[in-house]
């Protein structure tokens, strides 16, 4: 789509003068102004330029908590309490990163689901989805390093328990755990290493991000009927079009944010993190953050030895490979149609999928005993069978309804069919997908 | 030689191997201080042993003493608690070995081989579970031994793992008794 001639003409001599020597402004002219979009892209496809925002928060709030923060495990815990108190600003500014890294998985979260449910993964867009996973592990490694530096209890034996996954490898997984830890168990060499990591990292994600946008504007979006883009009616620019979509997208998720920010801070951390952290004592009942969950219940559902694979390495194993089962949908979706808009079954299951993956995410935070256990272990099942069964069975059985014959088509067909919308309307045909 | 000599292979391919293979071993010496600084340092290996007076600790009390990072729990374990653990029939156990290293790699995991001969009362052990790291809470759980609140393992009176996802029993550390009432631990 953006392989098409460039439409950008310099108006004024200083873009003339810049043009013939770095084109900067035609790149971000042709990128972000003149770039077609489909005009049935729906309030769903507002989550990329969410998550480019919550990245830049995330950076900038963060920077300025590194000026305050000290990270030695004698003064952590401290510093931090420093920030809430005497820092100018700094309730706000700490509030706004620890949120905001909530949000910016409930983002994300929304965004894979989003791919999920429109098979935004399948050719051309495989590598476009396999950066985004690339992404999404290295939040994930961001968000458990950054809730290890207030050196709270959680924070303490949150990092325990993950780093002890590592032990689980045969042969060289304690090697590879001291080499994590810098020691024996979690202590100020680890803090040390886990702070420095945790400000490279955000910036390697920002590379990545440049990637995935790259490799998205090669291909171009995709879209609620998966249809490709045929022609020029089937696109709108994406200034104004989704600028503004985009923008009102923002406006609305920040309003949650903001809310969290200043009304519920707390709410989705865990109070024993604002309790020091103790090497001797392991608090009641340990859970990490809210979006780890499901993982964490599918490590903690394998309390059996596979075979030689004992039941330690099998979680561990089990839950590496619930994201490694990302990494593969493009290939293991066998389906020829792209969106579950078409595709009755998989629309079914699709939404099973998402009841299993909030069912286990509420598991993990349930104590291992008792029922819970058989719970977490049906819902691993489903979860895994979804990915090696599911997609792949489905594609060959399932008969998808009739697709439309391009994206004008099905915008005019649902408009004509919808009495209700009001006529004046049609103005704005991007919002009726 | 001459520079238009191109028998095969010649001098030219002999210096092109040489050149890479020398570039891969200085990459790789100059990649390996970047990994070996991760590592556990001097301070943190320097192996401290910890000297414990037992004295006060009567039957069903216990200590816990920090070593090497890790918490280390001194039991004088009750008759019942002795007797529990010598009841236990070796094939239940999930893990057969001793874990102790006072003793062999391979000692079975009997309960006088998980203590001191001639102090069968005293467990030394690292409080650690063995699945993710947590610390187990002391007699609790179904085996009146160690419940890990983490993720559900249960351990018997001699610290042997009985139920849930850790694969071992829980390490016997080297320790000596010094005294009648004193223990060096490592």
């Amino acid at each position: 789509m953006s392989e098409g001639h460039s439409t950008y003409t310099p108006k004024t001599g200083i873009e003339r003068w810049l043009d013939a020597r770095m084109p900067l402004p035609r790149l971000i002219y042709d990128s972000f102004v003149a770039y077609p979009v489909p005009r049935n892209l729906n309030y769903a496809w507002t989550f990329g330029g969410i998550l480019s925002i919550m990245l830049v928060s995330q950076i900038l709030t963060g920077i300025v908590l590194a000026m305050h923060y000290t990270a030695d495990t004698t003064l952590a815990f401290d510093s931090v309490e420093k920030i809430m108190r005497d820092v100018n600003s700094g309730w706000l500014l700490r509030y706004l990163h620890s949120n905001g890294a909530s949000f910016f998985f409930v983002a994300v979260y929304i965004h894979i689901f989003r791919g999920l449910y429109y098979g935004s993964y399948k050719a051309p867009r495989e590598l476009l989805w396999i950066l985004g996973c690339i992404i999404y592990l290295l939040m994930m490694a961001t968000g458990f390093m950054g809730y290890v530096l207030p050196w709270g209890q959680m924070s303490f034996w949150g990092a325990t328990v993950i780093t002890g996954f590592f032990s689980a490898i045969p042969l060289v997984g304690n090697w590879i755990q001291e080499l994590l830890l810098g020691g024996f168990a979690v202590d100020n060499p680890t803090l040390n290493r886990f702070f420095a990591l945790h400000y490279l990292l955000p910036f390697m994600i920002a590379g990545v991000v440049v990637l995935h946008v790259w490799a998205l504007h090669v291909v171009g979006q995709s879209n609620p009927t998966g249809i490709e883009v045929k022609s020029k009616t089937d696109t709108v620019a994406f200034t104004p079009y989704a600028t503004i979509k985009d923008a009102f997208g923002m406006i609305v998720f920040l309003f949650f944010f903001a809310y969290f920010v200043f009304y519920l801070p707390n709410y989705l951390g865990h109070p024993d993190n604002y309790t020091i952290a103790d090497p001797l004592k392991t608090p009641a009942h340990i859970v990490p953050e809210w979006y780890f969950l499901p993982f964490y219940a599918i490590l903690r559902a394998i309390t059996f030895n596979i075979g030689p694979i004992n039941s330690k390495l099998g979680g561990v194993l089990c839950m590496f490979g619930a994201i490694v089962m990302l990494f593969l949908v493009p290939w293991l979706d066998t389906s020829k149609v792209r969106s579950a808009v078409y595709r009755p079954w998989y629309k079914l299951f699709f939404w099973l999928f998402v009841a299993d993956a909030v069912l286990l995410g509420w598991l993990g935070s349930q104590p291992a005993e008792g029922s819970y256990v058989f719970m977490a272990q049906m819902a691993t099942l489903f979860y895994f069978a979804f990915f090696l069964v599911a997609l792949p069975v489905l594609g060959l059985i399932e008969t998808p309804r009739r697709l439309p014959n391009s994206i004008t088509e099905a915008v005019l067909e649902k408009n004509k069919g919808g009495g209700h919308h009001p006529a004046g309307a049609t103005a704005a045909p991007e919002t009726k997908g | 030689m001459s520079a238009t000599d191109t028998q095969d292979p010649n001098r030219r391919d002999f210096l092109y191997v040489a050149t890479g293979m020398a570039a891969v071993v200085g990459a790789g010496a100059v990649a390996w201080p970047f990994i070996d600084q991760m590592r556990p340092d001097a301070s943190t290996l320097a192996l401290a042993s910890v000297e414990v007076d037992v004295a006060s600790l009567t039957p069903g009390m216990s200590l816990i003493v920090k070593w090497r990072g890790k918490p280390v729990v001194v039991r004088n374990r009750t008759e019942q608690e002795m007797k529990d653990g010598e009841a236990v029939n070796l094939a239940e156990l999930k893990d057969p070995i001793a874990r102790n290293a006072n003793l062999p790699a391979d000692a079975p995991a009997t309960d006088a081989n998980r203590t001191m001969p001639g102090k069968e009362a005293w467990m030394v052990m690292v409080q650690v579970c063995t699945h993710l790291g947590c610390i187990p809470l002391g007699q609790e759980g179904d085996f009146g031994g160690w419940f890990c609140p983490c993720h559900g393992s249960v351990y018997d009176t001699a610290g042997r793992i009985r139920q849930g996802p850790a694969p071992e029993n829980m390490a016997v550390p080297v320790f000596k008794f010094i005294s009648d009432t004193k223990i060096l631990i490592g």
